[in-house]
């Protein structure tokens, strides 16, 4: 055996820091790991705070996955990603959204969502653009458009509008330095959507200030009671919109990393100039998965979607029993209390309810504007947990009402 | 056949995961009023949709005194009857724990359970093959259920997610 005997990090006695880009050393480390520090280790903590399907990836498609690794598929593909699949993209799209791309031109596969968010800004930004983000939201838009040179304008939304985005409210943050919109409806934290009706207002601002959209529609697939709209199919809106989705949500997939982007072949060029030298292209072995799960996985994803949507009524039931202020989510699988009512800011909230009552949820003060005061409650959990967390919800929100009867 | 509506249909596979799921969490679960989800089991009940509320259990855990045999028995349908009668001779045994009507080579696949394979031997021999419509039997002795009704027994797939992401 090989002794390693170079110093591990951290012992070295100099700083390395000052080595570091101004731009990166700028960024903040997010508010959820310090959440994630606190609630690790245990094991009796029942988790709300997990933003990731609680189901295994069907096993249709691991399987067809092994398969092909038997067969030795284990190579790059295309850059893009294998034509079977953008073209099994492309039919799913116009089938399920009304959306037609080409899947030569107008499709590229990514290594989730999140490279298709990071190529989309990274070829788009010149330094100094405003990027209009509407908060609370997914917490890696900001960052992600800081390191690509651009300046993140938060967009506060409320609970008022049901966290919906509204046309004064984008008007208002508008400036001429202002370039791209990103939208992510159905909402990761607040559960909001966007119907058509929601949507012909901001489609109309974006036409008048001629902005380009990164409509992340990760959640597309889980809504309740009403279908997704994406924004790319409103009149006019197609050619300025850079669609990005896959495969993690809908179809329980998030290890595999798969994503996409759509859109206008000038803008989908540009970025996959970006991918080729940064990635090369997405996992082959996750593609493969990816084209199963569009081939065969519509029933098991039907069947997840409706699991999560009797998950949705009994949290939200269960939160305003416990006496908080719930609109009720129609989109991805997070509820999105108030929990304003009980004198305590959302992070003490969170913090009080981990360490007293061992339930994990995030405090809505890390998704941007407009998120204090919420704490953010994802269902993708089964019933019984979910039964169990409420209750203990339940029980330490009266505890509240006591102390500050107390104190009053 | 009874037309089954979309609200009990859903019942059913949410009593299929747990049965002691109540009346007011399945209405809270499906949207729907919990008098409704009463009714409805009610009905379910009568009309023996739902014919009894039961528990799975894996018997491995419990004793090793326990033996199964899943046992292919052909038969000469009666006139007028055809199988039915001669199954109900064979399911009427507390011992036979199952009884399905097979296409194929043979045409019952009944599920016998004994202490052990004597038992089980003696069941074949003594009750089952003197039968005078059953031709043949053929007898396999299970030696692991890992599966039953849509449940695994020992269920390797634990929840490995991060406790909190974004």
């Amino acid at each position: 055996m090989i002794t390693n005997k170079t110093q591990p990090a951290g012992e070295q006695s100099k700083s390395m820091s000052s080595y570091l880009s101004p731009l990166v050393q700028q960024i903040q480390p997010s508010g959820i790991r310090r959440f994630f520090d606190l609630a690790a280790g245990s094991k009796d903590i029942i988790s709300l705070g997990v933003g990731e399907p609680d189901f295994k990836t069907p096993w249709h498609v691991r399987e067809a996955c092994v398969y092909s690794l038997e067969r030795g598929f284990t190579g790059y593909t295309s850059n893009a990603g294998m034509p079977e699949l953008r073209e099994g993209i492309a039919d799913y799209l116009h089938t399920r959204f009304d959306l037609n791309y080409d899947p030569d031109k107008q499709i590229i596969t990514t290594v989730g969502g999140s490279e298709a968010i990071d190529l989309a800004l990274r070829a788009l930004i010149s330094p100094g653009d405003e990027i209009l983000i509407p908060e609370p939201c997914y917490i890696s838009y900001s960052p992600i458009t800081s390191i690509g040179g651009g300046v993140p304008v938060g967009i506060e939304t409320f609970g008022k509008d049901r966290f919906k985005l509204t046309a004064e409210g984008l008007e208002a943050r508008i400036t001429p330095r202002s370039k791209i919109l990103i939208l992510c409806y159905p909402s990761n934290p607040t559960g909001a959507i966007m119907s058509r009706e929601d949507w012909e207002p901001i489609a109309k601002v974006v036409e008048k200030h001629d902005l380009i959209v990164i409509s992340d529609e990760i959640y597309a697939e889980l809504t309740y009671g009403c279908n997704h709209v994406s924004f790319a199919s409103l009149p006019g809106m197609m050619d300025r919109t850079i669609l990005v989705s896959g495969f993690s949500k809908a179809f329980a997939m998030t290890g595999w990393r798969m994503g996409y982007a759509c859109g206008h072949p000038d803008l989908i060029s540009a970025m996959l100039k970006i991918h080729q030298y940064t990635v090369m292209c997405a996992p082959s072995m996750g593609q493969v998965a990816a084209l199963e799960a569009l081939t065969n996985g519509m029933e098991e994803k039907d069947r997840m979607v409706d699991s999560y949507n009797q998950r949705r009524r009994l949290i939200v039931k269960g939160l305003r029993e416990a006496g908080l202020e719930c609109h009720e989510p129609q989109g991805a699988f997070y509820a999105f209390p108030s929990i304003a009512g009980t004198g305590l800011t959302s992070d003490e909230f969170a913090q009080r309810l981990l360490r007293e009552f061992r339930v994990a949820a995030v405090p809505g003060s890390v998704f941007g504007l407009g998120g204090e005061g919420y704490l953010r409650c994802s269902y993708a959990t089964s019933v019984s947990q979910l039964n169990e967390a409420l209750e203990r919800i339940g029980t330490f929100v009266a505890l509240l009402k006591k102390e500050k009867g107390n104190n009053e | 056949m009874e037309q089954v509506n979309e609200l009990k249909r859903k019942i059913l596979e949410l009593l299929k995961e747990d049965a002691r799921r109540t009346p007011e969490l399945l209405a809270t679960l499906l949207g729907a009023e919990e008098e409704e989800v009463k009714t409805a089991i009610g009905q379910m009940e009568k009309e023996h949709v739902i014919v009894k509320y039961a528990t799975v259990v894996n018997w491995d855990k419990v004793d090793d005194e326990r033996v199964t045999a899943l046992i292919e028995v052909q038969i000469t349908p009666e006139r007028g009857r055809g199988f039915e009668g001669i199954a109900e001779r064979i399911y009427l045994y507390p011992q036979v724990k199952s009884v399905y009507l097979m296409s194929g080579a043979y045409d019952l696949l009944v599920e016998v359970e004994g202490r052990n394979l004597r038992e089980v031997a003696n069941f074949v021999s003594e009750k089952l093959s003197p039968i005078d419509s059953v031709l043949s039997t053929k007898t396999n002795f299970t030696l692991k259920k890992y599966k039953q009704d849509g449940i695994i027994f020992e269920d390797h797939e634990e929840d490995n997610r991060l406790m909190i992401s974004p």
